[in-house]
């Protein structure tokens, strides 16, 4: 079909929120590297934070090709409203549980959004979700391992993943909100959209959860953190950017 | 007076100048795994290193970051170090070697110079 002027746009909206989600958990995660729960793990927490600020990189560079500003710039010099990320990930790190839970929840879905787009009509945008499919699947089966490891430690560790989860599961659900062309998106091939990734993501993770002897809120009985998509933030981000942007902003044009 | 880091992770902590720093309990350790790469299908597995963990599930997620995230890697083994039986250092002189046993030396093989031969061929 003819690719019209929305289609590109709606792909530039989608690309934007992927990109700062990335971003914005990639950086909050990294505020744990030295502090984490033992040295194994807070390595290994801080490499997938790494990733993932890879894996924005690569969007941004895919937006760049399409026109918009350089990846730095886009990064590093925006307002806060003109960022697209939702609010689970601007949330501060908290304890240790609701960080797994965070990226429990964030992970799975964006193994399956990057699977959704292994399958784009744009290859630029198939060609990256297929080279970082190892990378995710990793984060994912991290994020499974621990869920599973304090589900089933004691009473204690116990509780405080189900409250993590009660906590952060609203505010996982403000990951699929709609954007403003979901229909081009899925009628052009270019991705299926935000409910049918909201489908399969409770499909994944509902049995995960059970399994394990948690329960997951019933998708009524919560309201989800909408907003972020549309520049609609919390109190959390913009601290977050200043933090993110000091040393950048000592000198904008110096070459690193 | 609170301390004031060029991490702000440091300065939000809001930790008191003054506060004395006492004695710190040790911790429960968690057990250790022993990390083994391959870094090809078919070859060797290789020792690489230890990992703690709570499991072998998480042992084999730390291993794959402490020792498989540069280089090739194709599979990984973990065991737990309590598991593996070993030598004392004290008998180490059971690996001596005594000089006397030509028949262990292959250099003492009959068929050598045949072999030499081969190699320098393949060599040319």
């Amino acid at each position: 079909m003819e690719l019209t002027e929305r289609h590109v746009e709606g792909l530039k909206e989608l690309l934007y929120k992927m990109a700062d989600d990335l971003l914005i958990l990639g950086h909050r995660n990294s505020e744990w590297t030295g502090l984490g729960p033992i040295l194994e793990e807070d390595i290994a927490f801080s490499s997938m934070a790494q990733d993932k600020i890879g894996q924005a990189s690569a969007l941004y560079e895919i937006l760049h090709e399409m026109g918009e500003a350089a990846p730095d710039t886009i990064a590093f010099t925006r307002n806060e409203k003109d960022f697209h990320c939702s609010h689970l990930v601007e949330m501060p790190i908290g304890e240790y549980d609701f960080s797994l839970m965070r990226h429990f929840f964030y992970d799975h879905a964006d193994a399956l959004r990057f699977e959704m787009l292994s399958n784009c009509i744009f290859d630029s945008v198939s060609m990256v979700a297929r080279k970082f499919r190892g990378e995710i699947k990793y984060h994912t089966m991290h994020a499974d391992a621990w869920l599973k490891q304090l589900a089933h430690g004691n009473e204690e560790s116990k509780a405080r993943m189900q409250s993590a989860i009660n906590e952060a599961f609203p505010l996982a659900l403000g990951i699929f909100e709609p954007g403003n062309y979901e229909n081009e998106l899925i009628e052009a091939g270019i991705f299926g959209g935000e409910e049918a990734l909201k489908a399969a993501w409770l499909d994944k993770i509902t049995p995960i959860v059970e399994a394990v002897g948690l329960k997951l809120p019933a998708v009524s009985d919560v309201t989800p953190a909408l907003g972020g998509r549309k520049g609609y933030h919390t109190e959390h981000l913009q601290p977050l950017l200043d933090e993110m942007t000091e040393v950048f902003r000592i000198d904008p044009v110096a070459e690193w | 007076m609170t301390i004031k880091s060029l991490d702000p992770r440091v300065t939000r902590a809001n930790i008191d100048i003054e506060a004395k720093i006492g004695h710190q309990e040790n911790l429960d350790q968690l057990q250790t795994y022993e990390v083994f790469a391959q870094a090809k299908r078919g070859t060797h597995h290789m020792h690489v290193g230890s990992v703690h963990a709570p499991n072998s599930e998480l042992a084999l997620m730390f291993g794959k970051e402490q020792y498989a995230r540069r280089g090739t890697c194709v599979n990984l083994w973990v065991a737990k170090t309590s598991d593996i039986s070993a030598t004392e250092y004290a008998d180490d002189d059971i690996f001596e070697l005594t000089s006397d046993k030509f028949h262990r030396d292959p250099e003492s093989y009959k068929v050598m110079d045949r072999i030499k031969a081969y190699k320098e061929r393949q060599v040319k």
